[in-house]
């Protein structure tokens, strides 16, 4: 009779040999099965002596246990490699573009636009809109430009009838501005402006923020710290170097052109500032009594200041764009530079 | 306004550069736009006089020239000029001179013979863009002299950027004047013009042209008239050449000494001048307005209709000049006018403002008119321009004319130095105040009560009215740069803005989101596009377009959309998803323009951009219409209906959109015949919509969740082919039967085993009550609710 230990190394190797999972379980029938070897050699001890019979029956369950701890481990092995396989050939190239991707972009008007309208409103300004096709009086008379008035020859104005135009400037909305809220007052107003003019430099629609505060403790110091603060924050340049320049709008008094250290050579003079390393940004000034009077504002209890920015201007300088009309070419070769968020 | 250099330093010699004097000016409000050299730097050029011209030996073209040059021994030079003569003088480069463009002047030998320098044409030195042949010097232009000396050309031209309130700096003087001021640096003293010496005296036996009378037929429309004839005994002598290079320097062509002379004064003076031929004026002269239908031949030749509203300087016979503006041709001084009548004048600017430019002509008199002279120039013109033209003419003056109009009343403002504080925010003291208005050469008063100045502005400003102006004065005299820059102090107020209005920048992020581009087209556009899509709006003209493809204010995006469109196709673009959020223009009821902004988009190409996991579908009607519903809070869907009617979209793939029973949109495919007309491989889809219905939205509001669980039913109805889905959906959701939380399409079937012309629609049905676990009699109570709806209405049948 074969000895159990070499019934049991005979198993060990069977079943480290076997691939298949339905190969393991036959072998396993084949010595533990009903009718299997060690199966058997149990059923068998009934006929050896009884001083025997117990070191034998431990004998043959240690070798049936190492056997069944042995399959367990194969089957657990067999199962891992056959999962192995599997997810192998379920693998992806992950490398491969997603599906579906949707990109597109806002303009960059539209992005300088919110970077202003958000840095006003971190001061509390209030953002509102008005209407493009205004009224000669108020996009000329309200702001102290008669009839005639020599200003009106610095705005080559569309005309749609007599008594309208598209609006030159967002000023008017200064005066509407003010006929409808109580004051004080400090909003901007965003939006599209016109003049018929169009060549390297300029394009018949263009944006401008129209800027104002009325309040009582106005005053153009604060007008100058508003503005620089602002633009040190628009070119996020802490240092930037800022200019007030006396200059004339009828509608503010004093009016200023503010001046900003050229953002692209640092001050040191390129072709962008005209080799004079300042670049004119925005015309700004302290609302005119003329304005005031009409709508019942008492001047000498409140004091407005006021500012207009040229959007595309800010946009240009922001992003080294070197061409205005391509805001309005709307190559989308060129928009789609900035969609960087 | 145009000026050298030199002739500023004339009246005001500030210890300053040229660069810093710019910068005062600038900083100031007198922005310097430009800054030129008169001439490129260039050394060792002078004065030569050709004395023998001879043929080169071995050259056609060349001549060998000896030269003067003021040295010891002429100078042999070979030059390939046409122009060259004997006796010419003119710029001769000596042996190592450096001219512009880096040329260095070199003894050489030009085709065998020896050269000691070069003759220069203006080209070569840089003077001008052309020159043909040597640049001919004046005779009197002494040999030897640095050319550079003898023509002034170590000079800078200063252009000034003006704004309309300056007029008093139109002016090489006035100019000067506030240089003095801002540099604190000594003004020099105009002369008083000599002309007694020219006058006339009958005593002498001298011929006396009769005074001619002059009248103001409106004294506040012309507040001062004078004027003088001249009798010059040569009016055809040429313009002295100093006064012909300062012309030319500031940019006035030369016309004939009389001319050129009055241009002169109004240059340094400010004081617009005219000159008539006095032989053709008939006896005495009026300032008055034009009458209907007169007519005036004007000196650009044109001849223009005047209007009652212009001012004329009229003889017997009518109008001679339009006043302040331009003188007429008939009466126009040539060179060899021998009698001219000059005038200076103070007109109103309100009886000049806006008619040059309505009539479309360029003049420097009502430029400066218009924005207001010093009233009290006129007489030292007339004298100033008479001394000028008998010194090089000669002759006689006539005696003065002058007649004084009324002028304007000089504000006095108290200007109180409290106010000018509060208004810059800066601490000056009453002094400095005072010591500042006091430069301003008005009258100054002080005010013990209330505290303050009284000022009156000097006659050459106009821009002195009230208190602000004054303050603007005192900031600019100290200096923008000298007021300090301070973060401004306000009341903390939060802004308060509504929950329920959604900003435009949440719908243009949503679109973002979705793969659109934002582009911004022009709000004007060719009226013929405006026709093609909405011929029965009334759309808005542009009085002046700009061009004839922008004559119209849109009435709509979408051409706009579809040109951009084309524009990046030809520019290899396949997939194009753009967006635009502005305002549109037509006319309303009652003639009112009407402007509200909208929101238009358009789609082209494939669904999605071409990927390798994904087979490219074209976009369409379904693509956009999702997200037009995208766009829409949720608490406020939309309604569609057929849009059969719309000119420029497809009838059968357009849709009306509806909000509130209010039409606010459309939406669909672009029309074949506008594909083909506009040259398109395929259909482009579009919507528009009215921006404001989109911005409101609702605030949430909570309601319990059910703890109970939903069921599911499904609805099949066969129906009609052509019936609107969205009809049968509204019915189901108005049939208001009990416990249905949800309700939708989920399938659409044609096809076998439907009768023809029918169709099915499934629907899902999601039925839950938030207080108990519903029973199978709760559910048919709700099935049949829906059921008998749509049945009843539509005679639809559960299949």
């Amino acid at each position: 009779m074969q000895d159990l230990q070499s019934i049991q190394d005979e198993a060990l190797a069977l079943f480290s040999a076997i691939e298949q999972p339905a190969a393991l379980e036959d072998a396993k029938a084949r010595y533990l099965g009903k009718s299997g070897v060690l199966t058997e050699r149990l059923r068998s001890l009934g006929q050896l002596p009884v001083e025997r019979r117990k070191l034998v029956g431990e004998q043959i369950n240690g070798a049936k246990q190492a056997l069944e701890q042995a399959l367990a481990q194969r089957r657990e092995q067999l199962s891992q490699e056959q999962m192995a396989r599997e997810l192998k050939a379920q693998a992806l190239d992950v490398t491969l573009p997603g599906r579906g991707v949707l990109r597109g972009g806002l303009h960059p008007v539209t992005l300088t636009l919110q970077r202003i309208e958000a840095l006003f409103r971190s001061v509390g300004f209030d953002v509102t809109d008005g209407p493009e096709i205004e009224t000669d009086a108020y996009n000329f008379t309200a702001l102290n430009i008669p009839d005639d008035h020599p200003a009106r020859a610095m705005h080559d104005t569309f005309y749609l009838d007599p008594a309208h135009v598209l609006r030159t400037h967002t000023s008017p909305m200064q005066v509407r501005y003010l006929q409808a809220h109580a004051l004080p007052v400090k909003v901007i107003v965003p939006g599209r402006v016109y003049r018929c003019d169009s060549d390297m430099t300029h394009t018949p629609m263009f944006h401008q923020v129209e800027g104002l505060w009325v309040d009582e403790t106005v005053t153009f110091s604060a007008l100058k710290g508003l503005l620089v603060d602002f633009m040190r924050c628009f070119f996020e340049q802490d240092s930037l170097q800022a200019r007030f320049r006396s200059s004339f709008f009828p509608f503010t008094e004093p009016s200023a052109e503010m001046d900003i250290g050229c953002v692209i050579c640092q001050g040191q003079g390129c072709r962008v500032c005209s080799h004079t390393g300042w670049l004119e940004v925005l015309g700004c000034g302290m609302v005119h009594p003329n304005v005031f009077t009409p709508l019942g504002i008492d001047s000498e209890r409140h004091v407005g200041l006021a500012f207009g920015l040229g959007v595309e201007r800010l946009a240009m300088l922001r992003y080294g764009v070197n061409d205005l009309r391509l805001f309005f070419d709307n190559d989308l070769n060129f928009l789609r530079q900035f969609a960087t968020r | 306004m145009k000026f050298t250099e030199s002739w500023l330093r004339t009246f005001v010699d500030p210890p300053l550069s040229t660069q810093a004097m710019s910068h005062v000016l600038t900083m100031s409000g007198l922005e310097v736009e430009a800054c030129e050299p008169v001439a490129p730097a260039f050394t060792q050029v002078v004065v030569g006089q050709v004395l023998t011209v001879v043929k080169h030996p071995q050259a056609d073209r060349l001549n060998l020239l000896e030269v003067d040059v003021g040295q010891e021994k002429p100078l042999p030079i070979v030059c390939g000029a046409p122009n060259v003569k004997p006796g010419m003088k003119a710029p001769c480069a000596l042996v190592g001179a450096q001219l512009p463009n880096d040329l260095v002047i070199r003894a050489a030998k030009v085709r065998g013979v020896e050269s000691f320098g070069m003759m220069c044409s203006e080209k070569e030195l840089g003077l001008s863009a052309e020159g043909h042949g040597l640049l001919e010097l004046d005779s009197e232009a002494l040999v030897g002299m640095a050319l550079r000396t003898w023509l002034e050309l170590d000079d800078t031209v200063l252009t000034l950027k003006l704004t309309p309130n300056r007029a008093d700096c139109l002016s090489v003087w006035g100019v000067a004047r506030e240089l003095s001021v801002l540099t604190q640096c000594a003004l020099k003293t105009l002369p008083m013009p000599e002309v007694d010496r020219w006058t006339a005296h009958a005593s002498l036996g001298q011929d006396l042209a009769p005074m001619r009378q002059v009248l103001l037929e409106d004294p506040r429309a012309c507040g001062r008239y004078v004027g003088r004839t001249l009798h010059l005994d040569h009016p055809e002598r040429p313009t002295p050449a100093w006064m012909l290079r300062r012309l030319q320097r500031c940019g006035l062509r030369s016309k004939n000494l009389v001319v050129d002379v009055t241009n002169y004064v109004m240059l340094e003076l400010g004081q617009p001048m005219h000159a008539f031929d006095d032989t053709v004026l008939q006896g005495n002269l009026s300032v008055r307005w034009a009458q209907p239908q007169e007519t005036l031949q004007l000196l650009t030749e044109q001849t223009v209709a005047l209007t009652p509203d212009m001012l004329v300087i009229a003889d017997q016979r009518g109008p001679v000049a339009l006043a302040g503006i331009m003188g007429g041709m008939p009466s126009a001084v040539t060179g060899q006018s021998r009698q001219v009548f000059l005038e200076a004048a103070w007109f109103a600017p309100q009886a000049i403002a806006g008619r040059a430019r309505r009539l479309g002509l360029n003049s420097e008199a009502a430029h400066r008119f218009e924005r207001g002279v010093d009233f009290l120039l006129a007489q030292r013109a007339v004298d100033y321009a008479t001394q000028l033209l008998l010194e090089t003419a000669s002759g006689t003056a006539g005696q003065l004319v002058d007649c004084a109009g009324i002028i304007p009343r000089r504000p006095q403002v108290l200007v109180r130095p409290e106010r000018v504080r509060r208004v810059l925010g800066l601490a000056l003291s009453d002094e400095r105040i005072g010591s500042l208005l006091a430069q301003l050469e008005g009258q100054l008063q002080v005010s013990q009560e209330p505290k303050g100045f009284w000022l009156t502005p000097p006659s050459s400003r106009f821009d002195l009215n009230i208190e602000a102006d004054y303050i603007e004065e005192i900031a600019r005299l100290e200096g923008y740069d000298n007021i300090p820059t301070q973060t401004p102090v306000a009341s903390m107020r939060l802004s308060a803005r509504s929950e329920a209005v959604r900003d435009p920048a949440e719908l243009q992020n949503r679109l973002v989101h979705r793969g659109f581009q934002e582009v911004m087209t022009y709000s004007f556009i060719a009226g013929s596009e405006l026709e093609k899509f909405t011929p029965n709006e009334h759309s808005i003209a542009l009085l002046n377009p700009i061009a004839s493809h922008l004559s119209h204010l849109r009435t709509t995006m979408a051409p706009g959309l579809i040109h951009t469109l084309r524009y990046n196709l030809g520019r290899k673009q396949e997939r194009v998803r753009i967006f635009e959020i502005g305002r549109c223009f037509l006319v309303g009821p009652q003639h009112t323009y009407q402007q509200e902004q909208r929101l238009a988009a358009l789609v082209y190409g494939s669904r999605y951009p071409e990927q390798w996991s994904l087979a490219s579908e074209p976009v369409d009607f379904f693509d956009l219409k999702a997200e037009v519903e995208a766009l829409f809070p949720v608490s406020m869907a939309p309604r569609f209906y057929p849009y059969t009617e719309h000119p420029a979209l497809h009838p059968g793939r357009a849709a009306r959109i509806e909000l509130g029973q209010r039409t606010i949109g459309w939406l669909g495919e672009l029309h074949p015949r506008l594909v083909a007309g506009y040259e398109l491989a395929r259909a482009p889809l579009l919507f528009e919509l009215e921006l404001a219905p989109l911005l409101s939205c609702s605030i949430p509001r909570f309601v319990e969740p059910s703890r109970f669980q939903p069921v599911r039913r499904d609805l099949a109805f066969v129906v009609d082919e052509h019936l609107p889905v969205d009809a049968l959906l509204h019915c189901l959701r108005e049939a208001k039967a009990p416990f249905v939380t949800e309700l939708d399409v989920f399938d659409l079937y044609r096809g076998s085993g439907l009768p023809n012309g029918k169709k099915s629609v499934a629907f899902r049905v999601v039925i839950q009550d938030t207080e108990r676990t519903l029973t199978e009699s709760d559910l048919e109570i709700t099935t049949t609710a829906l059921i008998t709806a749509v049945s009843s209405a539509f005679g639809a049948e559960l299949r």
